[in-house]
C-alpha cells in the first residue's frame, strides 16, 4: 500500500475564499492510500515548502500530491522538495484546484469545494500507481537565437555573444534599430538613440560569434530546449538553423490613431513618433500641445502604456530648452512620471512652465483649426471650466501596441499572448522573461510597452536565462518515454508508423519479436500509447492504468459507482 | 430532468489546451462546474479506450481537446486525434450513445476564452442531452 501525502494550498483568499478547505481536508483524509493531510497558506513559500518536507519524513511518505495553482509553473518547486524529502520525484502529482477550479467558480464555493474533492481523488488515485523513474540527459547545441533587431534584441545578442556563444539575430526589416532608430534622444539626460544603438551594432559586428540576418523571418520552428530547429527565409532563400535557446524581442509599435482629433488629415495633429523626427530636425514649434492617453485607459484598450508620459514630459522639455518662451501644454488624465528620475523631469517640466491640464475621459479635447494654427478646447477638470489654447502642433500621445503579426510569431513558437497581443511570461511576478515552453525566453516590447532602461534589462535577463542551458551543455528530459511490455507485445507495428520521431523500431531479440522505443529520440508525446491495440505501450507517468484510476475515481465521487 | 448537472471528464494536451484551461483561470473567467480536466502530454495519446471506459460507466460526456491543426508541439499528433476521434464517436452511436457525448476541438494556449466557451457549450449540450443512458446500466 502507498503512503501518500496531500498537501491543499490556500494560496492565501485565491482558493481558500472559494473552496472549503476543512471539507476537502476532511474528505481527503478517507481516500485510499492517503496517510496525511495538511494545508498551507502558501504551500510554495519556504514555510510551506519545508513543513511538506518535515511531514513527508515524519510520515514516511512514498508519494506527494499538492493540490494547489498549475503544474505548469509550480511542479518543479514541490518536485524539488520531494527529491529533498528523498522521495523520486516522478512519484509526485500535482492537481490544479485553483486555475482549474476556485478562480474560475468564484461565485458558487459549494460547487467548488465539491468539484476540488472529485479532483484531488482523482489526483490521489494516479499518484497511487505512480512508479519512480530515472532521467536521461540530452546535449544542447551550442547556439542561441535572437528575434527581434530593437534595442532588446542587440543587447541580448552582444550579451549571449560577449559570453562567447554563437548567436544568430534575425532582423526582419534592412537595417537595425527597430522603433528607437526614429527617436532622436532618450530621457531623461538626452543621450542620442544613435549612438546608444550603434555602440550595441559595432559589438555584434566585431564579433566572430555574432550572426546577423537582415530582412529575414522566422517561417518555423520546431525542437526542444537544446534542439530547437528555426526555419528562416530571407529574399525567397531559406536557410535552418539548430539552436539551443531562442529570445524573442520582436517589440511593439506605436498606435496611429484613424481620424481621432484629426490624425492624418489635420496639418500640425501628429503623433509621438512624427513629432520626434520634425524635433530632430530642428523643427521646434512655439506652440505645443501633447494630449495623452490617446487610444488607451479606455474600453477595449485598458492597459497603461506607461512610456508616453515620460516621453510627452521629455519632448515638452526640448522644446521649452530649445525656446523658453514657446507655450507647451500637456493635457493628461494623470501623469504616470514613476521613479526618481521622471518625476524630477516632471518638476522641472512645470517649473520650466509647462502647464498641465487633466481632462476626463467623458469629455475629450476639440482640436478646430484658425486662420494661423490650431485651437485645443480643454475641458479642464481642476477648475471645472473649458478652456481655449491655440497651437501650432497637437501631439497625440498613443500607446504601444502588440505587432500585427504578434499572434502569428506566438503560434510559430507554441507560446501565449495576452487579450491585447503581448506575450504572456510563465508568470507574471515569479519568472520574468520566461515563458512556460522551456527555452524560448521573452524581452521587451514584445512582453509590454516598455522604457529604454527597461529593454535593456530584460535584453540582458533574457539572454543570461539563455545561456544557462547552453553553458550547461547538457539538459535533463523528462522522464515521460514511452517503453512497450514485451510480454503483450504482438510486434504489429502500428507504434512505429504512428510515431511522429521515428523513435520505435521492431527488434528481434532471442527470437522475441516486440517494439522497442529508442528513448533519445522519444519526445513524450504518447501516441503510440493511443496507437497500441493490445496495451503494451505505455508512457511512463500517463499509464494506461494511471489514467484509468483517474476515471475510476471521478465515477466514484461523482456518480457513486465503480 | 430538472436538477441534472453533468459529470464530464476532459482531457487536455499539455501545451495548448491544458494551458489554454490555466489562462482562462489566470482571467477569472466563470464557467460551470462540471469539467474535470486530465493533463496529458498530446491529445494523440489519449486512447479510445479511455472515452468507451468513462462512457460506459456513467460520465455523461468527454472533452478531448488538442492544438490547432498546425499547432501540435509533436509535429502532427493531433492529426491523429483528429482522424481518431470520430471513429470513436461512429462506436458510440453504433452501441446507441449520442455521439455528441464526445466532442473534440482545438484551444490554444493564448484562447483562455476558447477554453471557456468549448466550456459552456458542452456543458449546456450535455444538459439538454440528459443523464448518460449508461448509468442506469448495470453490469
Amino acid at each position: 500500500m502507498p503512503r501518500i501525502g496531500v498537501f491543499i494550498c490556500h494560496c492565501g483568499n485565491n482558493i481558500a475564499s472559494t473552496v472549503g478547505i476543512e471539507k476537502l481536508v476532511e474528505f481527503t483524509k478517507a481516500l485510499p492510500g492517503v496517510v496525511v493531510v495538511e494545508h498551507n497558506l502558501y504551500s510554495c513559500s519556504e514555510e510551506g515548502l519545508s513543513s511538506i518536507r518535515k511531514s513527508a519524513e515524519e510520515n514516511k511518505l512514498d508519494r506527494i500530491v499538492v493540490a494547489a495553482c498549475t503544474p505548469r509553473t509550480h511542479a518543479p518547486l514541490f518536485r524539488k522538495i520531494c527529491e529533498m524529502a528523498g522521495i523520486n520525484k516522478y512519484l509526485f502529482e500535482f492537481v490544479s484546484i485553483r486555475e482549474h477550479c476556485s478562480w474560475i467558480h468564484i461565485k458558487d464555493a459549494n460547487a467548488a469545494t465539491e468539484k476540488a474533492k472529485k479532483l484531488v481523488a482523482m489526483g490521489v488515485a494516479k499518484a497511487a500507481l505512480l512508479e519512480p523513474q530515472k532521467e536521461m540527459e540530452s546535449n544542447v547545441i551550442p547556439t542561441a537565437v535572437v528575434v527581434g533587431g530593437g534595442l532588446t534584441g542587440l543587447t541580448a545578442a552582444a550579451s549571449l555573444v560577449a559570453q562567447g556563444i554563437d548567436t544568430h539575430l534575425i532582423e526582419r526589416e534592412g537595417t537595425l534599430g527597430g522603433i528607437l532608430k526614429d527617436i532622436d534622444v532618450i530621457g531623461p539626460e538626452f543621450k542620442k538613440t544613435r549612438e546608444l544603438l550603434d555602440q550595441l551594432i559595432k559589438e555584434l559586428k566585431d564579433s566572430s560569434k555574432a550572426h546577423i540576418h537582415l530582412d529575414s523571418r522566422v517561417i518555423s520552428s520546431s525542437g526542444f530546449i537544446g534542439n530547437f530547429e528555426l526555419t528562416v527565409e530571407c529574399k525567397g532563400e531559406s536557410v535552418k538553423i539548430p539552436a539551443g535557446a531562442i529570445i524573442l524581442a520582436t517589440g511593439a509599435r506605436e498606435l496611429v490613431p484613424t481620424g481621432e482629433y484629426g490624425c492624418g488629415s489635420v496639418p500640425g495633429v501628429m503623433t509621438q513618433l512624427e513629432f520626434e523626427k520634425r524635433l530632430a530636425k530642428g523643427e521646434v514649434p512655439e506652440r505645443a500641445v501633447f494630449i495623452q492617453c490617446v487610444g488607451s485607459r479606455q474600453s477595449g484598450r485598458e492597459y497603461c502604456s506607461r512610456v508616453c508620459c515620460n516621453t510627452s514630459l521629455k519632448n515638452a522639455l526640448r522644446i521649452v530648452n530649445a525656446a523658453p518662451n514657446a507655450s507647451v501644454s500637456i493635457i493628461h488624465r494623470d501623469i504616470m512620471s514613476y521613479g526618481t528620475v521622471p518625476e524630477h523631469i516632471y518638476r522641472e517640466a512645470s517649473e520650466k512652465g509647462v502647464r498641465f491640464l487633466r481632462y476626463g475621459l467623458e469629455r475629450p479635447s476639440k482640436i478646430t483649426r484658425k486662420r494661423n494654427g490650431l485651437v485645443v478646447q480643454v475641458f479642464d477638470e481642476t477648475i471645472d471650466q473649458e478652456i481655449d489654447i491655440d497651437a501650432d502642433v497637437v501631439v497625440l500621445a498613443t500607446p504601444m501596441v502588440s505587432r500585427e503579426d504578434a499572434r502569428d510569431i506566438g503560434k510559430l513558437f507554441k507560446v501565449p499572448t495576452d487579450k491585447y497581443g503581448f506575450f504572456l511570461e510563465a508568470h507574471v511576478k515569479l519568472r520574468p522573461v520566461e515563458f512556460s515552453t522551456d527555452g524560448v525566453f521573452i524581452c521587451g516590447s514584445a512582453r509590454f510597452p516598455s522604457s529604454v532602461s527597461e529593454c535593456i534589462s530584460q535584453g540582458l535577463a533574457a539572454a543570461a536565462k539563455a545561456s544557462i542551458p547552453i553553458r550547461r551543455g547538457k539538459v535533463v528530459v523528462e522522464a515521460i518515454t514511452s517503453w512497450a511490455d514485451p510480454d503483450r507485445c504482438a510486434a504489429c507495428g502500428s507504434c512505429v508508423t504512428s510515431c511522429p520521431y521515428e523513435a520505435i523500431e521492431i527488434v528481434d531479440e532471442e527470437g522475441r519479436r516486440y517494439a522497442k522505443v529508442n528513448e533519445t529520440l522519444c519526445k513524450g508525446c504518447g501516441t503510440c500509447v493511443a496507437a497500441c491495440p493490445n496495451d503494451a505501450m505505455q508512457q511512463r507517468g500517463f499509464t494506461t492504468r494511471q489514467l484509468g484510476a483517474m476515471i475510476d475515481a471521478l465515477v466514484k465521487n461523482a456518480l457513486g459507482e465503480t | 430532468m430538472t436538477g441534472f448537472s453533468p459529470t464530464i471528464l476532459a482531457f487536455c494536451c499539455n501545451w495548448c489546451s491544458y494551458a489554454g484551461a490555466d489562462l482562462a483561470g489566470v482571467s477569472r473567467l466563470q464557467m460551470p462546474p462540471n469539467v474535470h480536466v486530465v493533463r496529458v502530454m498530446c491529445s494523440a495519446s489519449v486512447k479510445p479506450e479511455y472515452v468507451l471506459k468513462a462512457i460506459s460507466q456513467g460520465v455523461d460526456g468527454v472533452l478531448v481537446l488538442g492544438c490547432h491543426i498546425g499547432d501540435c508541439h509533436y509535429m502532427t499528433g493531433n492529426h491523429r486525434t483528429a482522424k481518431r476521434m470520430p471513429i470513436v464517436q461512429k462506436v458510440l452511436e453504433e452501441v446507441g450513445i449520442d455521439e455528441r457525448r464526445l466532442r473534440l476541438d482545438w484551444v490554444s494556449a493564448s484562447e483562455g476564452e476558447k477554453f471557456q466557451k468549448v466550456v459552456v457549450d458542452f456543458v449546456d449540450e450535455i444538459t439538454k442531452l440528459g443523464p448518460n443512458p449508461m448509468r442506469e446500466v448495470k453490469f
